[in-house]
């Protein structure tokens, strides 16, 4: 009797009832809503391509998280801030400089590219900073140290930004360019969407190209791999870390300007929200995975934007849309508990260090 | 004056002496061989040459120019790659991705493209599994990949730590031929081996390590001569 009660696995028995539940809910709601037709089809649409440009954002962000811990195994918890301070500081010294003036109507392309390789550069540097003062010293210290070093860099640069630039909201200028919507897809699709979604495919396209064909790409995934072999090749590691920390920075930076583009505001704090969705979608995709990590944004950016209307009005919540962080942050944990190496991830290394 | 010249070199891993003292020599064109039992610090030395591991005291120079004061990756820029213990192969990169990273050190193209052609026709095998990824490999595969892409850094010297270590008997023999070819086509050739019976064979000269300390040098036939060595490595009673 008592070796057939100790053979039942009850963490595994309390995982599958987890599962269970979840998977009830989630078809229960999802039918409701459905048989109900609380939404047109125009609706779904419109609902997916928001969570697709939001989604597309997380990626171009989460791609920052993994390269990161691809090289280092460390979480930058400063990441949400490398994405803040580009698009915070261009907009304050930029973007409403140049929106007073008058000249940003007359020339919004041009000035959103100057607006967009400011923002990039200011990232780049703060992340480079970042990493060679807080970082660079810790590489062999145990892995909790860089961890709380990257949540007090988090916080130096969010408080520095306060107080140099101000703690209230910042307005983005609204450009005629971005505003409006053009008909696709049966439904008004919004500009500002369809330019994040394009900005995004560029962005990755050119990432693709510069990791897997470039000879630097190959050496950070050299140094990503075994930084002791690397250096045998002659790849200068510091260096190519320094690199990774650049990539994923300027992506942060274009995603800080898409950012600005569709909320039209910023602030100091902005960072914070964005940089651990992120985070959550680099786990979802498998951290340390490229593709992992934009897979995982769209895929958050989609799930949250549909879920709530989804599954959560089906199940009769009064106010289901409050709760796409909720459902963002239950996924992380769900991963977490049942996939942990995420989608495209491999199982978790035991080596690494 | 030798290629590569260590002179009383002492290395450290924290408190633990690693290296008490070795002095070595490798002249130009020659097979040494370093001989030793597991912890004796064979690959200890090779990382004090390769720059992984800094000398406490003691010098090493090649070809003249101190080299303990470069740092691992500048090393290769002087003429010297490792192939280092277990392989490291980039386990997740291609065949033709780890031979790229072979020549990281390089720019000269087309010596590059001859290099390629020249490891391709040592080891056909890679050819066949240009595509592959490196972690898919068998070992004897890995073996050849890990040689071949020290050799597209197109080395003067090459270390080689244990290249036969967990091969099959058939796949140990091709090893030690290859280290021949290597050599004859003009590579100066340091072998760490435990397996000092072929090492023996293949080498002109050697020594054999002992908890840090050359204990013996000599040609290798002399040490294949050597009843203690024949007792100690070479399994004869
Ligand atoms: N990374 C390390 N940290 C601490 N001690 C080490 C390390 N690597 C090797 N040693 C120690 O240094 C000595 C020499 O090791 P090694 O050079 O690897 O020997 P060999 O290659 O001849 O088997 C051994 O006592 C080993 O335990
Ligand atoms: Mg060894």
């Amino acid at each position: 009797m008592r070796s057939r009660l100790a053979n039942i696995d009850f963490i595994g028995v309390f995982l599958w009832v987890i599962r269970a539940a979840i998977i009830v809910a989630v078809v229960w709601g999802t039918t409701a809503t459905i048989l109900n037709n609380t939404y047109t089809t125009r609706q779904w649409t419109d609902f997916l391509v928001f969570g697709v440009a939001q989604g597309s954002m997380y990626a171009l962000i989460a791609i920052g998280y993994t390269l990161v811990y691809g090289v280092l195994f460390m979480i930058n918890f400063a990441h949400g801030e490398f994405f803040m301070s580009g698009i915070f500081t261009a907009t304050v010294f930029l973007a409403l400089p140049m929106d007073n003036a008058g000249w940003l109507d007359r020339n919004p392309l041009l000035g959103l590219l100057i607006i967009a390789v400011v923002s990039m550069v200011i990232s780049v540097v703060i992340a480079v900073v970042t990493e060679r003062i807080a970082y660079r010293h810790l590489r062999t210290a145990p892995r909790l140290v860089p961890l709380i070093t990257a949540i007090g860099a988090s916080f130096f640069w969010q408080n520095l930004y306060r107080g140099l630039l101000g703690g209230e909201q910042k307005p983005f200028p609204q450009l005629e360019v971005l505003t409006g919507t053009i008909p696709m897809l049966g439904t008004e699709i919004q500009k500002v969407h369809i330019v994040v979604i394009i900005v995004t495919i560029i962005m990755l396209i050119g990432l693709n190209f510069f990791i897997i064909r470039t000879k630097t790409g190959k050496a950070i995934r050299s140094v990503a791999e075994d930084k002791e072999v690397a250096a045998l090749m002659g790849i200068d590691v510091d260096r190519t870390i320094t690199i990774t920390f650049i990539t994923g920075a300027a992506m942060a930076g274009i995603a800080g300007v898409l950012y600005a583009m569709v909320y039209r505001q910023v602030h100091f704090f902005m960072g914070f929200i964005p940089g651990i969705k992120a985070f959550t979608a680099a786990v979802l995709g498998g951290i340390g995975s490229i593709p992992g990590a934009a897979i995982g944004g769209l895929f958050l950016g989609m799930f949250e934007s549909v879920g709530p209307s989804l599954f959560l009005k089906g199940l009769g919540i009064p106010a289901f849309n409050q709760l796409k962080d909720v459902i963002a942050f239950t996924m992380l944990v769900l991963v977490l508990i049942f996939r942990p190496q995420g989608i495209l991830g491999e199982p978790l290394a035991e080596k690494k260090a | 004056m030798a290629m590569l010249e260590l002179n009383n070199v002492h290395a450290f891993y924290g408190n633990i002496h690693a290296l008490k003292g070795i002095s070595i020599e490798v002249n130009e064109g020659e097979i040494v061989t370093l001989i030793g039992a597991n912890g004796a610090g064979k690959s200890t030395t090779l990382k004090t040459i390769s720059g992984l591991l800094k000398p406490r005291t003691g010098s090493i120079t090649f070809e003249g120019e101190d080299l303990t004061i470069f740092p691992a990756h500048d090393i290769v820029y002087k003429g010297i790659a490792l192939v280092p213990e277990g392989r490291g192969v980039f386990a997740k990169l291609t065949v033709i991705e780890n031979l790229d990273m072979g020549a990281f050190s390089r720019t000269d193209r087309e010596g590059i493209a001859a290099d390629l052609d020249r490891v391709m026709t040592l080891f056909p095998r890679l050819e066949e599994r240009r595509k592959q990824i490196a972690g898919t490999l068998s070992g004897g595969e890995q073996q050849m990949l890990a040689t071949a892409r020290a050799l597209m850094a197109h080395p003067r010297l090459l270390l080689m730590d244990e290249p036969s270590m967990g091969l099959a008997p058939v796949l140990v023999e091709s090893v030690f031929e290859t280290i021949q070819e290597i050599n004859q086509e003009g590579t100066t050739v340091l072998l760490v081996e435990q397996n000092a019976h072929m090492a023996l064979q293949v080498a002109d000269r050697g020594y054999v390590l002992q908890t840090g300390e050359i204990v013996l040098k000599d040609t290798a036939k002399g040490l294949r001569d050597n009843e203690e060595v024949q007792k100690a490595y070479l399994g004869m009673e």
